[in-house]
């Protein structure tokens, strides 16, 4: 008897007006989390990391460039599984996440794309080489463009939820080509440090860096997307009574503080 | 719930459905997603010999010779089983070394050696400080003493 009830209370989250006063509660935790641990990132991964025997000081780009790389992956992945939820089961939050996470991923892999060029020119003698790997991680921003820009131009949300859903799933496709693209062909560009199947190949306190940067993107992306999801729902919603009255009591809020 | 599932097997279709095309084709365009051959593949007259190309392996340690001009360098790109002789004329990557991975570009010529018009540096996942690079080739060196 009890299993169910426990559910239907996790389950009410996905009703929009359970989501949003949720959402704007735990956004400002992953926040601050997000700051603090790019700062400890940071400061490990410029100050307490050793210089690499073979590039220097210029492998310290990977603090920035591995977590980018790795969180553009799992965006889009947790987009299409959204998607793919909403498509399945009609439910109105699941396309509001979908979309709220784009723009952020999109960002993620622009920042991959640049700072791997500027990694690209020192080491390997070339800012940009159309390899397996970063033809298909430039793929990947094409495919966020592709999808912002498609859920934006249809006037029907409904509809716009729709057809980005379908962008979301097939591109998705692409994602386990990047990450396995050094593997499953030659290319310029090395294969992966630390994987689930062997032990990283990297000094421990640059792997802490590495990792402690990473968490730091998982939080600023939820908190983020969170805060994106919220003013989504408000837009969305605008015309439900629920939403009227938040507007209404966050207007007496300011006019009392000011 | 009956909508709901045959909407979940028409997104599982869907997507399984993508995936095998997706595999079918990166498997039929194999050749043309490698960066690289390698010495062995054009022994084996398998790289596009006939147009520009490109060769990646290691730099043959005792290799790099520089000419009296200072900008032409030839070295030799092996993969272990077979070398091919370089010749290039410009400025190497930094991290261009011998015994280290390299990829070149550009086109064989009939004696055999490969004209390059483009030399990168290929880098391993391997990161660690200098003192333990420096153990490492101590340990190696060690080994190798021993097995003779």
């Amino acid at each position: 008897m009890n299993a169910p009830e426990r559910s239907r209370s996790l389950f009410r989250f996905a009703a929009p007006h359970n989501f949003y006063p949720l959402a704007g509660r735990l956004a400002p935790w992953f926040a601050a989390a997000a700051l603090i641990l790019t700062f400890a990132g940071l400061w490990l991964g410029f100050f307490v990391a050793p210089t690499d025997a073979t590039q220097g000081q210029v492998y310290r780009v990977i603090f920035i460039h591995v977590p980018a790389a790795w969180m553009s992956m799992f965006i889009y992945l947790v987009m299409a599984f959204w998607s793919a939820v909403g498509l399945v089961m009609n439910t109105r939050l699941s396309f509001v996440m979908s979309q709220a996470l784009a723009p952020t991923g999109a960002m993620f892999c622009f920042v991959a794309l640049w700072t791997g060029a500027l990694w690209g020119k020192p080491t390997w003698g070339a800012y940009w080489v159309w390899d397996a790997r970063l033809t298909s991680q430039l793929l990947l921003l094409f495919l966020y463009f592709g999808f912002i820009a498609l859920t934006r131009a249809i006037e029907d949300p409904r509809r716009a939820d729709r057809a980005g859903a379908i962008i979301a799933l097939v591109g998705a496709v692409n994602v386990p080509i990047i990450y396995f693209s050094v593997q499953w062909w030659n290319t310029l560009h090395q294969g992966a440090s630390v994987s689930l199947t062997k032990a990283p190949s990297m000094a421990t306190t640059m792997l802490a860096g590495m990792l402690v940067m990473a968490i730091a993107a998982w939080m600023y992306t939820i908190a983020v997307v969170l805060w994106r999801a919220r003013s989504m729902i408000l837009e969305r919603e605008r015309h439900t009574e629920w939403v009227g009255a938040v507007l209404e009591r966050e207007a007496q809020l300011k006019g009392g503080r000011a | 719930m009956k909508a709901r599932s045959k909407r979940l097997m028409l997104v599982g279709g869907g997507v399984a459905l993508l995936v095998a095309a997706v595999a079918l084709v990166l498997s039929a365009f194999q050749q043309n997603l490698v960066f690289f051959h390698t010495p062995s593949e054009v022994a084996e007259g398998k790289a596009p010999t006939g147009k520009t190309f490109r060769v990646g392996g290691m730099v043959e340690e005792g290799s790099i010779k520089r000419e009296a001009d200072g900008l032409t360098v030839s070295f030799a790109i092996t993969d272990t089983a077979k070398v091919i002789p370089v010749s290039y004329r410009g400025t190497l990557p930094d991290l261009f070394k011998e015994g280290k991975g390299a990829v070149v570009q550009g086109k064989l010529e009939a004696d055999g050696t490969f004209r390059a018009t483009e030399v990168l540096a290929k880098h391993d996942e391997n990161y660690m400080p200098p003192e333990a690079a420096h153990a490492v080739e101590q340990a190696s060196k060690a080994a190798a003493t021993v097995s003779q």
